[in-house]
C-alpha cells in the first residue's frame, strides 16, 4: 500500500458531477461544418497545408509546422475545406483567430491506416508516431506529448504517473473514459512505459470516483503491466494539479524553476493515454475527445466523445437546449480554472475538457463591488503552492510587478482556492492574471527596444565606418595628387611630363617631315 | 556652552574631511546611470522628447537637464520605471510632446505611389526599410519602431501610418479595479 | 464595445466578512454579559451609545470620501470595533468619553488610513490610548462589583450618569481602582502581595467578578476557535509569554510580583488574547510572525503592568506590535512549494 502524502492547503468544494455521470459516453454526431483553430497547443500557430476547395478524409493532416514544440492539426472527418479565416475561437479575450473551416459530407471517409507492427518499434519511433498524430495533454495544459516525451527520455524516467485524478468540479469526462474505456487507457499507459522504462507507474484517480477505480482494475487485471499500481487519493482540490500529484504519491517536490522530469517524474493525464493507443494501435490522429456538458441551465448534462472542430452549439443541441433559456454564460473547463466563452458558435478545441452552460446569475458578467482584505490570512491557508496570495494581492492591486515576481507571481498555478476561501470576496486570481499578462506585454515591449537599439547602434557604427573609409579614400587621393605633382617638377625642371611627351611627339613629326622633304 | 560649541565645529570639520576625501578616493568614472536610463527607453529614436535619439535624452536626464516625463512612445509605465530608477516622483506624461499609443503604429509604403528615391531608407534610425534606388521600398513591419522619421523625407508624401495588427497573444486580462473604474465610468 | 472579462473561480465559500464579524460579535456576547451581571448595565449603555456612534461616524466619513454607504456599514466591522472600544472605558462613563474617543477610533484610527483594511493600528485600541492619556480622571475612575459594594447603579441612575452628567459624588462608595491599579499601588508603597490581596475587590485568583468575566472572554475566544473566525497562533502565544514572564518573577519573589493567575484573569489579558490582539488587519499575517506577534504582546503587558506607568498594558502592548507588524512579516515569509 503506497503511503500517501499532503500538499499545503487545498480545498473540499461541492463536487457538482453527479449531474453530468447519470448516462453513459454518447457519440456526438457530426455537425454541418467543423471549425477547427491552427493552434490547439501551447506553441506557435500550424501552418495551413490545405487550400479552400480541397476534399480531405478523415485523419488526414491539415495544418502543421516544423517547430520543435508543435503539435499537428488533423481532418476529424471527410469533407471540403470551404474557408481558412478568422472565427471567434474558445480564448477568455472573445477574440478570432484562424481557422480551416470543412463542409462535413458525412461520408465519414478514412485515410487508409498504415498499422505499426507494435512490438518491434523503438522509443524514438513510438514518439514519431505519436507527434504525427497531433497528441497534446488532454488535462488542460495542451502541451504537445511528443517533445515532452523526447525531452523525458533524455533526463531519465524513474516514476509515471498515469493522473486521472479530476479534481475540478463539474468537470467528469476522465471519470466517464476511465468506466467505459478503461482498457484504452491502460494500454496507452503500457506504451508510455514501453518508451520511457519507468522504475514504477502509479494511476491516481481520486476516492470520489468509485466505478472508474473498478473498471481500471478490472482493465489493468486483464492487461497487466508491470510495477503498476492503481492509487486512490482523497478528494481535495486541487490534487489533479502536477505539483500537487507528485507531492501527494511520491512526496517529493518539484524544484522551484524545474519542471518535473527535471527529477525523474513524467506525469500524463489518461485522456492523452487513450489517444496513444489510437495513435499507435489504429492510426487515428487526435480527432475527437470527450467533453462533458453541464450545469445548471443545460437540459440533459452528460459525457459526450466528439469531433474537434463541432461547434459548441451544436453540442448544446444534442444534450437538449437550454433549460432556462440562452441568456445565460459558457464556460470551457471547470468553476475553478474555466474562462467564459464569447458565444456559442466557438468550436470545441483538444483542449475542451468541459462546456458549462449557465444561468445568467450564476456567473457574474461584471466584476461587482467588493469588501476590502482585511488580512485574514486565509488565502495563504489553502494555496497549494504555498504562495502569500495576500502580498501579491496588495502588489498586484498597486501595480508594483516587480514587488509580485518577488513574491513568485509566476509560481501561482491560478488554481482559484484562494479566490473561493476570501471573506471579502476578492477576485484574487484576476489580479494575478493581470500582473502576469502586463509583466509578458512588458518583456515583449523590452525584448523590443533593446532589439531596436541594436539596430540602430548597428546603423550608428556602419554610417561612421562608412564617413571614415570616405574620408580614408578622400585624403590617399589628395596624397596621390600631391605626390604626382611634386614627382613632374622633378624630372622635367619643372614642365608638366605630358607637356614635354607632346613636345618630343611634335619634334619627332617635325624631324620626320623635314627627313621626307 | 563654549564647550558644547567647540565640540560640535570639530565634529563638523571632522566629518567634512571624511567626505571631502571619500568624495575624491571613491569618485566613479563616467556615468552609469545613462546606461541605465537608455535601457528603460523604448528606443524608437523617434525625437518627440525633443532631443536628438534616445541616448541624447538619457544623457539630459542624467545630467538634469531633462524631467522624466517628455518620451511618448514609453508612456506612464516609462515614466514610472524612470522615478523609481532615479528616486524621483513620478510625473504625468507631458502632453506638449505627444500623447501615449496604446497599440503602436506602423509605417507602410503605398507601393503604387512610391519612386524609389531612397531618401526613407537612409531617414530609417533601425534601417527598417528594404529597397535600393530605382526599386520598390518597403516597410519591414516586424522592425518598424513607429518613429515617423521617414514621413517628411518622402518627396510623393507615400507613407501612411497604420495602427499594428494586435493578435490573440497580444490580449491582456485587465485588473479588477480597473474594470469597476471603466463600468463606473461607462 | 470590449465585454467585461470576468475571471474564474466562479464558486465561493466559507464566511464572509459580515458573518465573520457577526461570530466575533457572538463570542463578545457571554463576556459582556457577565460584565452587566457583575458591575450592572453601565456596560450596555456605554456600548449601545459606542455602536450608534460608530455607525454615524462611519456613515459621515464614507460620504465624506464619495465611497459607497451601505456595503460597508453593514459588514458590521465598525459594530465590533465599538463594542471592544466600549468594553476598555469604565462601566460608567460620561456621554461625551464615548464620542470623543469614537470619534478618534472611526476616523483616526481607520477611515484616515484608507477605510477597513488598511489601517495599521488597532482602531479600538487607538481610541481607548487617546481617552487614557487626554482625560486621566474619567478614564481611572472604576466601581465595585456589586457582590462587594451591595449595591449598584440601576438602570435610570446610569442613563442619568451617561447622558445627564449626574454629579459622581453621589456614589463616591462605589468608586474604587480596580484591583490591578491596587497592586501597582500598593507595591509601589511597598506593601506585600500577600496583605494587598486581603482587600475585599480581591477574590479566589484574581479581582472578584473580573475573574469570572475574564474566564466568559475565555470561552467566547473559544467558540471563535472552533467557527475557524481566528487561528490559534496568536491567543496561544499572547496567553504563553504572560504566563511565562508572570511565572519567572512570581517564582523569584512572590511577595513583590504577584501570581501568574492573577495576571492572566486580570484587565485585558483574555479579551485581548482572543479578541483585540487578534484583529487580522492589525496583526501579524504570516504563522510564525504570529506567534512571534502575540509572544511580544505578552511580554509587553507584563513589562508595562509591572515596571510601566499604568497598571494595565495591553492597549499599548497591542499599539507597539502592530508597530513592528510589516517587519515581523517581512522576516517570516513561509518557504514556497519547490524551494529548500
Amino acid at each position: 500500500m503506497l503511503k500517501l502524502h499532503h500538499f499545503h492547503g487545498g480545498l473540499r468544494l461541492d463536487g457538482h458531477k453527479a449531474e453530468s455521470l447519470g448516462r453513459e459516453l454518447q457519440q456526438a454526431s457530426l455537425p454541418e461544418r467543423l471549425f477547427l483553430p491552427l493552434r490547439q497547443h501551447i506553441g506557435d500557430h500550424n501552418k495551413p497545408l490545405v487550400k479552400i476547395g480541397d476534399r480531405v478524409l478523415k485523419g488526414q493532416v491539415i495544418a502543421a509546422d516544423s517547430a520543435l514544440i508543435c503539435a499537428a492539426v488533423h481532418a476529424p472527418t471527410s469533407g471540403t475545406i470551404c474557408a481558412i479565416a478568422n472565427y471567434p475561437v474558445a480564448h477568455p479575450s472573445g477574440q478570432a483567430d484562424t481557422c480551416i473551416v470543412i463542409d462535413v459530407d458525412g461520408e465519414d471517409d478514412t485515410v487508409e491506416p498504415s498499422l505499426a507492427d507494435l512490438d518491434n518499434l523503438t522509443p524514438v519511433e513510438m514518439t514519431e508516431l505519436i507527434c504525427r498524430a497531433g497528441i497534446v495533454g488532454l488535462g488542460g495544459a495542451v502541451f504537445p506529448t511528443s517533445p515532452k516525451l523526447s525531452r523525458g527520455k533524455v533526463q531519465g524516467i524513474d516514476t509515471l504517473i498515469i493522473n486521472g485524478v479530476e479534481c475540478e468540479p463539474y468537470i467528469t469526462c476522465d471519470d466517464t473514459l476511465m468506466r467505459y474505456n478503461a482498457a484504452e487507457v491502460v494500454r496507452g499507459s503500457g506504451y508510455l512505459q514501453q518508451i520511457l522504462s519507468p522504475r514504477t507507474t502509479f494511476i491516481g484517480i481520486e476516492d470520489n470516483k468509485p466505478e472508474a477505480i473498478a473498471a481500471m482494475k478490472q482493465a489493468l487485471a486483464q492487461h497487466p503491466l508491470p510495477n503498476t499500481e492503481i492509487v486512490s487519493i482523497p478528494t481535495i482540490y486541487p490534487s489533479g494539479g502536477e505539483k500537487q500529484l507528485v507531492q501527494i504519491l511520491t512526496g517529493k517536490e518539484v524544484p522551484h524553476g524545474q519542471l518535473a522530469f527535471d527529477i525523474g517524474i513524467f506525469c500524463q493525464n489518461v485522456g492523452t493515454c487513450a489517444s496513444i493507443t489510437r495513435a499507435l494501435e489504429k492510426d487515428e490522429p487526435l480527432i475527437s475527445r470527450v467533453v462533458t456538458i453541464t450545469g445548471d441551465n443545460i437540459t440533459q448534462p452528460g459525457n459526450w466523445e466528439v469531433r474537434l472542430g463541432t461547434p459548441i452549439s451544436h453540442l448544446i443541441e444534442l444534450a437538449g437546449g437550454y433549460r432556462h433559456g440562452a441568456s445565460g454564460q459558457l464556460v470551457m473547463g471547470g468553476s475553478m480554472m474555466g474562462f467564459s466563452l464569447s458565444g456559442s458558435e466557438v468550436p470545441i478545441v483538444k483542449a475542451s475538457n468541459c462546456i458549462m452552460v449557465m444561468r445568467e446569475d450564476t456567473i457574474p458578467k461584471s466584476p461587482g463591488y467588493h469588501d476590502e482584505c482585511i488580512r485574514c490570512g486565509k488565502c495563504t491557508e489553502v494555496c497549494p503552492a504555498q504562495l502569500l496570495p495576500q502580498q501579491l494581492y496588495w502588489h498586484a492591486r498597486a501595480k508594483a510587478y516587480e514587488r509580485t515576481q518577488e513574491f513568485h507571481l509566476f509560481d501561482c498555478i491560478e488554481c482559484g482556492c484562494c479566490s473561493t476561501v476570501c471573506p471579502s470576496r476578492i477576485p484574487l486570481v484576476q489580479y494575478y492574471r493581470a500582473a502576469k499578462s502586463e509583466i509578458r506585454a512588458a518583456r515583449k515591449a523590452q525584448f523590443k527596444s533593446d532589439h531596436a537599439r541594436r539596430r540602430f547602434e548597428f546603423r550608428e557604427q556602419r554610417l561612421l565606418l562608412k564617413k571614415q573609409q570616405d574620408e580614408e579614400r578622400r585624403r590617399l587621393k589628395r596624397e596621390a595628387l600631391e605626390k604626382r605633382k611634386s614627382l613632374s617638377g622633378e624630372t622635367a625642371g619643372g614642365a608638366d611630363p605630358v607637356q614635354a611627351a607632346l613636345d618630343r611627339v611634335k619634334a619627332r613629326k617635325k624631324s620626320a617631315r623635314e627627313d621626307s622633304r | 556652552m563654549l564647550l558644547a560649541i567647540f565640540t560640535i565645529s570639530l565634529m563638523a570639520g571632522l566629518f567634512g574631511l571624511i567626505l571631502g576625501y571619500a568624495a575624491i578616493r571613491f569618485k566613479v568614472e563616467g556615468n552609469p546611470v545613462v546606461d541605465q536610463i537608455d535601457a528603460l527607453l523604448p528606443q524608437t529614436q523617434c525625437g518627440q522628447c525633443t532631443y536628438a535619439g534616445c541616448r541624447p535624452y538619457a544623457e539630459a536626464i542624467a545630467s538634469g537637464e531633462a524631467p522624466i516625463n517628455q518620451c511618448p512612445p514609453g508612456g506612464q509605465a516609462t515614466i514610472v520605471a524612470l522615478a523609481d530608477l532615479l528616486e524621483t516622483e513620478v510625473l504625468e506624461l507631458n502632453a506638449e510632446h505627444g500623447e501615449h499609443l496604446d497599440v503602436p503604429l506602423l509605417a507602410v509604403i503605398d507601393e503604387q505611389t512610391c519612386i524609389g528615391c531612397t531618401l526613407c531608407i537612409q531617414a530609417c534610425p533601425v534601417d527598417a526599410i528594404l529597397g535600393a534606388a530605382k526599386h520598390m521600398h518597403t516597410v519591414i513591419a516586424d522592425e518598424c519602431t513607429g518613429c515617423k522619421l521617414c514621413l517628411p523625407p518622402c518627396p510623393v508624401d507615400c507613407i501612411d501610418m497604420v495602427p499594428a495588427r494586435q493578435t490573440i497573444d497580444d490580449w491582456k486580462w485587465s485588473a479588477p479595479l480597473d474594470q469597476m473604474e471603466s463600468v463606473q465610468n461607462a | 464595445m470590449t465585454s467585461v472579462v470576468v475571471s474564474s473561480p466562479y464558486v465561493a465559500q466559507g464566511n464572509t466578512l459580515k458573518r465573520l464579524m457577526i461570530q466575533v460579535i457572538i463570542a463578545l456576547l457571554p463576556g459582556t454579559l457577565a460584565y452587566a451581571w457583575y458591575f450592572g448595565p453601565g456596560v450596555i449603555i456605554n456600548i449601545c451609545l459606542a455602536v450608534l456612534l460608530a455607525l454615524a461616524f462611519e456613515a459621515g466619513i464614507l460620504k465624506l470620501r464619495a465611497k459607497p454607504i451601505m456595503p460597508q456599514l453593514t459588514d458590521c466591522s465598525a459594530v465590533v470595533a465599538a463594542w471592544l472600544f466600549a468594553l476598555c472605558l469604565p462601566m460608567h462613563s460620561p456621554w461625551w468619553l464615548v464620542l470623543v474617543g469614537i470619534g478618534f477610533t472611526m476616523v483616526a484610527g481607520k477611515h484616515l488610513y484608507g477605510g477597513l483594511g488598511f489601517n495599521p493600528f488597532n482602531p479600538a485600541m487607538v481610541g481607548y490610548v487617546v481617552l487614557l492619556i487626554s482625560f486621566p480622571r474619567e478614564m481611572t475612575t472604576w466601581y465595585l462589583p456589586n457582590s462587594v459594594s451591595g449595591e449598584s447603579l440601576g438602570l435610570l441612575d446610569a442613563l442619568a450618569y451617561s447622558f445627564a452628567g449626574a454629579d459622581i459624588r453621589q456614589w463616591d462608595a462605589l468608586a474604587s481602582a480596580t484591583p490591578l491599579d491596587q497592586v501597582k499601588t500598593g507595591v509601589a508603597q511597598g506593601i506585600s502581595i500577600s496583605e494587598i490581596r486581603l482587600s475585599p475587590v480581591f477574590g479566589d485568583f484574581a479581582g472578584k467578578g473580573w475573574e469570572w468575566i475574564a474566564f466568559w472572554w475565555f470561552i467566547g475566544g473559544l467558540w471563535l476557535l472552533f467557527t475557524r473566525t481566528i487561528r490559534w497562533h496568536i491567543p496561544t502565544a499572547v496567553l504563553v509569554a504572560v504566563l511565562a514572564m508572570s511565572l519567572l518573577f512570581y517564582l523569584l519573589d512572590p511577595e513583590v510580583y504577584v501570581s501568574p493567575v492573577f495576571h492572566l484573569l486580570s484587565g485585558a489579558v483574555v479579551i485581548g488574547a482572543f479578541f483585540i490582539a487578534t484583529d487580522p488587519v492589525t496583526a501579524a499575517t504570516t504563522d510564525w510572525g504570529r506567534i512571534y506577534y502575540g509572544l511580544l504582546i505578552g511580554f509587553l503587558i507584563y513589562v508595562i503592568r509591572v515596571w510601566g506607568g499604568y497598571p494595565d498594558g495591553v492597549a499599548f502592548a497591542v499599539l507597539l506590535a502592530n508597530m513592528c507588524v510589516p517587519l515581523i512579516d517581512y522576516y517570516t515569509q513561509p518557504r514556497i512549494y519547490g524551494e529548500k
